[in-house]
């Protein structure tokens, strides 16, 4: 059986990839696309913890499924309004272009 | 037990391949089904260790939802094909090192086993045994009672969601009158009406305040 060194290898080689996807994309919609990869592997990484360790340690068993779950609701919630504000910029500015809306840079 | 190994094996070189092309398409749309892609093969993963309930949510809500939600605003939007950033070639050594030393220090954290796991003395396997309950009510089970709490906040969260988007994206028609009940209800009766007395048979005019 795998051992659970590789869901959590797994689940940092997707976050790393996510956080690069975040740092290098130059359209808001594609770097709320990278937080959704990084969300992903945050996911397998805690049921990977939840089905190994199911009743042992400190935690109760299905804790890990549990904080799934809640980080699925949240990052549903945060995507919607990532992309009403990404429309907002859009309709005023013209463009989604992160390297463009900088007026408040000094 | 080698057919769970190839399975975990396939699944998982499959959400990274995945996962690599939809930081390195240049179409965004090509983006966004290599994330739906990772997503499927996650929902896999999860199967694969006991989470049916929490596979099928990932198929429903992120596939079904928020990747058909990410498509749309891809076409709406009309993005271009996506370039790499400004100045990003310049900066890529120094980041490309510092992604390295974070990646490293993520599996030295992992692979140390400093985070103290204790492991019954069989080997922990991620299959449930058969005579429990499924998936979805045990996770029931814990749900509602334990975690009532952070349920209700979730679904307060969602609310918010859904009043902010509506907010922050309605628009207004300019020429089209309303009514403003507001305005209508805070009249003074006193000065919405005004007693003038006019005689029988004289041209008066008419006068509007």
């Amino acid at each position: 059986m795998v051992p659970l060194l590789y869901f959590q290898l797994l689940s940092v080689a997707l976050f790393g990839i996510g956080f690069y996807g975040v740092l290098a994309r130059r359209s808001a919609v594609l770097i709320v696309l990278s937080i959704e990869l990084m969300l992903n592997a945050v996911n397998i990484n805690l049921i990977a913890a939840a089905s190994y360790l199911n009743g042992t340690g400190r935690f109760a068993a299905f804790d890990g499924q549990i904080i799934a779950i809640f980080v699925i609701t949240v990052a549903a919630a945060e995507v919607g309004l990532a992309f009403a504000i990404i429309l907002r910029m859009y309709r005023n500015r013209g463009t989604v272009n992160v390297d463009e809306i900088n007026l408040l840079k000094w | 037990m080698i057919i769970q190994t190839i399975m975990f094996y396939v699944l998982a070189v499959g959400t990274v391949g995945a996962g690599v092309m939809v930081i390195a398409s240049r179409n965004p749309v090509h983006s966004v089904l290599f994330l739906i892609l990772a997503f499927f093969n996650s929902a896999g993963l999860f199967v694969m260790m006991g989470a049916e309930f929490l596979a099928m949510i990932l198929i429903i809500v992120y596939v079904g939802a928020v990747a058909v939600l990410f498509l749309f605003v891809v076409m709406m939007l009309d993005i271009n094909f996506a370039e790499l950033r400004a100045g990003f070639l310049q900066y890529l050594p120094i980041g490309g090192v510092i992604g390295i030393i974070l990646l490293a220090e993520l599996v030295m954290v992992f692979a140390s086993g400093a985070i103290e796991i204790e492991v019954p003395t069989n080997v922990a396997s991620p299959t449930p045994p058969p005579d429990e309950v499924t998936n979805t009510q045990a996770l029931g089970d814990v749900l509602y009672t334990r975690y009532a709490y952070l349920f209700q906040g979730a679904g307060f969260i969602l609310l918010i969601a859904m009043v902010g988007a509506i907010v922050l994206t309605h628009r207004r028609r300019t020429d089209v009158r309303r009514q403003r009940i507001a305005d209508q209800v805070a009249r003074d009766p006193k000065a919405a009406v005004r007693l003038t007395d006019i005689e029988p048979g004289a041209e008066g005019t008419w006068k509007s305040d």
